[in-house]
């Protein structure tokens, strides 16, 4: 290994600096992009190389390491913390920021004399070092603001394409939902910090004393704010947006790893508060399974690549929050086993999202590149023309649907079985629902399977469907594959091996969030190990060899077109699209709600006109619950209107008003 | 457990098509035909195998891989099962959602395999069968959850034994009944038998897994008709394993009773189709999600 | 779990889901009529056979699996219609629901203060599942026919309930409850006739004019 000096929070700095330094030489190379450009590349990915290394060992060491910059004039330190559970969620934050920032180097072109370049890779390193502090601070303000940062330096990057109307919606709506989170975020930390006596993360182990009616309160702030950002259902409504309208690499770095910080936060929070009451775990768990079932209906009736992958996003948050709920439960009634399969699932599947959901991005992102539109029915065929690119997002399909041996099998089989086990050892009723969770679950993966065929399906195989599609070709680039290989090589590692994660996972880790649980006991995991690795890997190395030796080796009589069931002239206009592929499941199993709104105009006239027909797969939570809402409060709010009087003396005297009732309050106040 | 290795992927590669011969002679038999002989569907994948295939131009890598999973999939999940009362060469706890997740792969690259050659009738096809397994797979989910909470283990092999012999008085007994009820509605619906698929139609607009494999030809074919047949029999033998008595303790005996089991249930199939028709296919949803809420009702009637 | 009335209940309650999930009109008569009839066998297994007893189950029997059908029957070739077309809330959430039901009573029944003797048995779910699906048909359904096996299915469930109680409960009480039902089918009946002739559809939806 690397000198120990290194592999610590102090290396953890130098990672900070690099990103820091490198994002302003970035902005002070002002608008020579072919320096910029490549610049800021290089600094992200070095930094992130740099701080996976420095992270690794502190997964499994016990002691958490402390540094602290003293920073006078905010009144507080500069405080960071390594522990297990931050070194936890910074592994993936580093790969991911890795993987983007070689993928962007071929995938983003930039004319030479333009800012973009530059202001984009300042942004980008500022966001890879807000990730990490947040990851890493140790008090509220620090979190805070390194949480602040990490919302608008985002911002800036989702609305890369500002000169498009929708990304600037995007941005909008993304930019008006973090920060309805992070009120909530605000209410909480300085609701605890009264509580606590200081900010510091440190004395907020006196929240374990708090009485049960204030601590609900606390974790009812902590999971609205940090549900907001995770994409928890209902709050999810910016994600399908915002994620679209960002560059794929940056999609790849939010969907991947960005709202996974909320997480961090969540058990964070957790780890202060008193043990949360069972019907809580309950209600998180309902609330998680629902918004599974929503996003991954939802993402069945998009026909944008990047919005469906989006909505995926929205079920796997709740794939997560469903196995948060189901150990916070078990926690709360004793039911030891099933908290550690839970809460062992849950976090190996937020690594396995990471991803999964990073390479499909970035291969998505690809597609779009080539094909230049992000709707499934201008691509199609792609596979042949770009078999890496369409092999690698077939690999990631694969792995997302959760089909052994690849690692989205394992956090979900973790899963079931705690699910199985919860319901094994409680009393009726629960029993039931944890049973009813389990089969819904099944329900979800048998839905994100039709999403996934439908993804690859429509936009890699058969004919392509448009110009574009037909005449796009594999790019020469080796960043942009090997951007994609990482992810790719990993999910398959997870899937083959899950004993290497889990054992990273169940130590400190494991100690930390589950504290009466003897944390090496492995008896009640599935047999992971040597035998697992060797039939799994013998397997798959026998299929892959037994369809290539087909592959090349075609026998075959004859090629011809597709049979065109005795149409003579069978084209792509005939084809399965991505609408008529879900319209079954749309029919028979969704609710009417998730239907896509059709508008058309219809003339009866003899000799019709031509005629329109136009699909919108709007959010309903948005349009049905958020928008008429806030349309509401902005009535409301019409009244204040009268306060803007435009006048300079008027607002003096608001100035003036509230100073002296501020004054006045300070002397009434004890 | 190599013997059993042994004797699991012999059962399986050798008996397969018989149940399908079985199935279609008890039909001829009960139409007043006298029928194909039993090892027709042998002779037809040979025939098959011995052919040559036409290719579509469209197709890549997916189309070829397809049968070649649909027919190892079967191989690895019969592998997790007990044959009756010779146990399960693999096994370990947590190996039933392995099994169900197992089919989930092959499901994976039949329809993918289909979407590969870019005709819409393979396209319908392919939809048809994924929606129609998001509603199958729960059911499979909810009837191994009732054995696994009556037998107490989430091993596939020792959920099984002799549960419903033993049981049939004990409480447990309506519950296992309506799972093994549900359990042979799914094993018709994952194989495509009527009432929900009809096997025996080409190119018809209500068909799910024929439509699914029109283009595919000679050897590739017979893979996946060759899969299709292991398919059955390992859902069948799901079923089967319900009413096997206790083992006898000699392998042989307890491999004929199991094969005699299985060879009755293949004709139950065709006792089955005689008399039923295909339902309409808006009707096929409504069949399999009854069959959820039954098995549901099952796991309520247990846990109370 | 496996005696008689248990496994009468039992099937009482899968003909609570096939009703729920069914379209066609006759296959519902049908399955309600069998589902009385299966009822009508309880007082049997139950009771001490008493003059009591026979009476009930006998009376029961006619009431709920001959006549009703027949007028039932008779109704629908009057007024030809065939199926339920398009019900208020789909068979598959009607039957979804019809699920969630049944669950919630079985864990609600569990919890009630009952007699050791009936603390296991399936009456009070049975009778609770039973109930929740003849008011989700009488929600659910659009046909004044349907409506009317809502409201046999609700009789149903009340009937499990009395069984119990029958020994305690005077047997006017029982007669009169059969009675009060057979009043209202052939009132339903009448209306139903007049509603066709007016507005030459069942739709209940047309009544809501009325209200003006």
């Amino acid at each position: 290994m690397t000198p120990t000096f290194f592999t610590n929070i102090n290396g953890l700095l130098l990672v900070l600096a690099v990103y820091l330094t490198g994002g302003l030489l970035c902005l002070i190379s002002g608008p020579r992009a072919r320096l910029a450009h490549p610049l800021g590349a290089a600094t992200a990915a070095i930094a992130s190389a740099l701080g996976f290394i420095a992270t690794l060992p502190a997964l499994s060491a016990v002691a958490p390491q402390h540094v602290a910059l003293s920073w006078p004039a905010a009144g507080v330190d500069l405080a960071l913390t390594l522990d297990p559970l931050a070194a936890f969620f910074l592994l993936p934050i580093f790969l991911l920021t890795f993987c983007g920032a070689l993928y962007a180097i071929d995938y983003l072109h930039f004319p030479d004399r333009s800012w973009r370049a530059g202001l984009h890779w300042f942004f980008y390193n500022s966001l890879g070092a807000s990730m990490t502090v947040v990851v890493l601070a140790a008090n509220g303000l620090v979190f805070l603001l390194a949480w602040e940062i990490m919302s608008l330096s985002s911002f800036f990057l989702v609305t890369h394409d500002y000169q498009e109307e929708k990304v600037r919606q995007a941005g909008w709506l993304y930019l008006v939902a973090t920060h309805i989170g992070a009120a909530f975020l605000f209410f909480l930390f300085f609701a605890a910090s009264r509580a606590a006596g200081s900010l510091d993360f440190a004395s907020f182990t006196a929240l374990r004393t708090l009485p049960a009616d204030s601590a609900l309160l606390l974790f009812f702030a902590a999971l609205i704010g940090f549900g907001a950002k995770a994409g928890l259902f209902p709050m999810h409504v910016w994600l399908p947006d915002a994620h679209p309208a960002a560059p794929s690499h940056v999609s790849a770095l939010m969907s991947g790893v960005m709202i996974k910080t909320a997480l961090y936060g969540l058990l964070r929070m957790l780890t202060f508060l008193p043990p949360i009451p069972g019907w809580i775990g309950i209600a998180v768990a309902i609330l998680g399974i629902i918004g599974a079932l929503f996003g991954i209906a939802m993402a069945a009736t998009q026909t944008d690549i990047k919005r469906s992958l989006a909505y995926s996003t929205v079920e796997n948050i709740g794939i997560i929050f469903l196995g948060f709920g189901l150990w916070l439960f078990c926690l709360a009634t004793g039911h030891e086993a099933a908290a550690f399969l839970a809460l062992i699932g849950a976090l190996l599947h937020i690594w396995n999202h990471s991803l999964f959901k990073g390479l499909l991005f970035l291969g998505a992102g690809s597609l779009v590149h080539a094909t230049g539109s992000r709707e499934l029915s201008a691509m199609g065929g792609l596979l042949r023309r770009m078999p890496l690119t369409g092999s690698l997002l077939f690999f990631g399909g694969a792995a997302i649907s959760a089909l052994p041996p690849l690692n989205g099998f394992i956090s979900e089989w973790l899963l079931y079985l705690s699910l199985f086990k919860a319901g094994q050892d409680t009393l009726a009723g629960t029993a039931v629902l944890f049973m009813l969770l389990a089969i819904l679950l099944a329900l979800v993966s048998g839905l994100v399977m039709l999403v996934m065929t439908r993804l690859l399906g429509v936009a890699l195989q058969g004919e392509p469907r448009s110009q574009a599609a037909a005449t796009a070709h594999e790019s020469s680039a080796v960043l942009l594959i090997a951007a994609m290989l990482i992810p790719a090589g990993l999910c398959l590692l997870v899937g083959i091996a899950p004993q290497l994660p889990l054992q990273l996972i169940n130590g400190p880790l494991i100690a930390m969030l589950l504290p009466n649980f003897a944390a090496a006991d492995t008896t009640l995991l599935p047999p992971f190990g040597p035998a697992w690795s060797f039939t799994m890997l013998v397997a798959l190395a026998l299929l892959a060899i037994i369809v290539t030796v087909r592959t090349v080796r075609r026998r075959a009589a004859g090629r011809i077109g597709t049979w065109g069931c005795g149409y003579l002239k069978p084209d792509t206009r005939m084809a399965y699209t991505a609408g008529s592929y879900s319209q079954f499941a749309q029919d028979t199993v969704f609710c009417s709600c998730i239907t896509p709104t059709a508008a058309s105009t219809r003339s009866a006239a003899l000799f019709p006109p031509a005629a329109q027909f136009r699909q919108e797969r709007l959010d309903p939570v948005l349009t049905r619950w958020f928008l008429p809402l806030f349309r509401k409060l902005a009535e409301q709010a019409y009244a204040f209107r009268r306060l803007q009087a435009g006048q300079l003396s008027i607002y003096v005297l608001y100035i003036f008003t509230t100073t002296i009732l501020l004054l006045g309050w300070s002397i009434m106040a004890p | 457990m190599f013997i059993r290795l042994l004797l699991h992927l012999l059962l399986l590669a050798g008996l397969s098509p018989l149940l399908i011969g079985v199935i279609t002679r008890t039909k001829a038999i009960i139409a007043g035909r006298r029928g194909a002989p039993l090892w027709q569907p042998y002779r037809d994948l040979g025939k098959l195998f011995r052919k040559d295939m036409v290719l579509s131009s469209t197709t890549t890598w997916v189309f070829r891989a397809g049968p070649v999973v649909g027919i190892a999939v079967p191989l690895m999940a019969a592998l997790l099962i007990p044959f009756g009362a010779i146990g399960a060469p693999f096994s370990f706890s947590g190996d039933l959602v392995l099994f169900v997740y197992l089919f989930g792969l092959a499901r994976f690259f039949t329809v993918l395999a289909a979407l590969d050659t870019g005709s819409s009738f393979e396209g319908m096809g392919a939809a048809r069968e994924a929606t129609f397994s998001c509603l199958a797979e729960p059911t499979l989910f909810v009837a191994f959850i009732v054995l696994a909470r009556i037998s107490g283990s989430f091993t596939l092999d020792t959920m099984f034994g002799t549960l419903l012999a033993n049981n049939l008085q004990t409480v447990y007994g309506v519950s296992l009944v309506l799972t093994a009820i549900c359990l042979f509605i799914i094993m018709l619906a994952e194989n495509c038998r009527i009432p929900f698929d009809d096997p025996n139609t080409h190119l018809e607009l209500t068909m799910i897994h024929e439509v699914m494999v029109l283009d595919h030809s000679g050897p590739d074919f017979g893979l996946i008709l060759y899969g299709a047949a292991m398919k059955l029999m390992v859902m069948g033998t799901l079923v089967v394993n319900f009413v096997m008595p206790p083992a006898t303790g000699h392998l042989l005996l307890d491999a004929g009773l199991y094969v005699a089991a299985l060879l009755a249930l293949a004709a139950g199939i065709g006792l089955v189709e005689s008399g039923m028709a295909r339902l309409r296919l808006i009707k096929v949803p409504q069949l399999l999600i009854g069959t959820s809420l039954l098995s549901f009702f099952a796991l309520v009637l247990l846990l109370r | 779990m496996n005696t008689p009335p248990n496994l009468i209940l039992l099937f009482v309650i899968l003909f609570n889901f096939f009703i729920l999930g069914t379209s066609r009109l006759a296959t519902c008569i049908r399955s309600v009529a069998l589902q009385g009839a299966l009822l009508s066998l309880l007082p049997l297994f139950l009771h001490t056979s008493t003059f009591h007893t026979y009476l009930l189950a006998g009376g029961a029997f006619i009431l709920k699996g001959l006549l009703m059908p027949w007028l039932l029957f008779r109704a629908i070739r009057q007024v030809r219609i065939r199926r339920e077309v398009e019900p208020r809330i789909g068979y598959i959430p009607t039957l979804l629901l019809g699920a969630l039901t049944t669950a919630g009573a079985f864990i609600f029944g569990d919890r009630l203060p009952l007699l050791p003797a009936h603390l296991h048995s399936l009456f009070i779910p049975a009778a609770l599942a039973t109930l929740a699906a003849g008011f989700l048909m009488l929600i659910t359904r659009r046909k004044a026919i349907t409506q009317v096996l809502g409201y046999l299915m609700f009789e149903n469930g009340i009937f499990i309930f009395g069984t119990l109680l029958a020994e305690a409960m005077p047997f006017m009480v029982e007669m009169g409850v059969l009675l009060d039902m057979l009043v209202a089918i052939f009132v339903m009946g009448i209306v139903m006739n007049h509603i066709n002739r007016e507005f030459s559809t069942l739709n209940t939806e047309q009544l809501s004019l009325l209200r003006e």
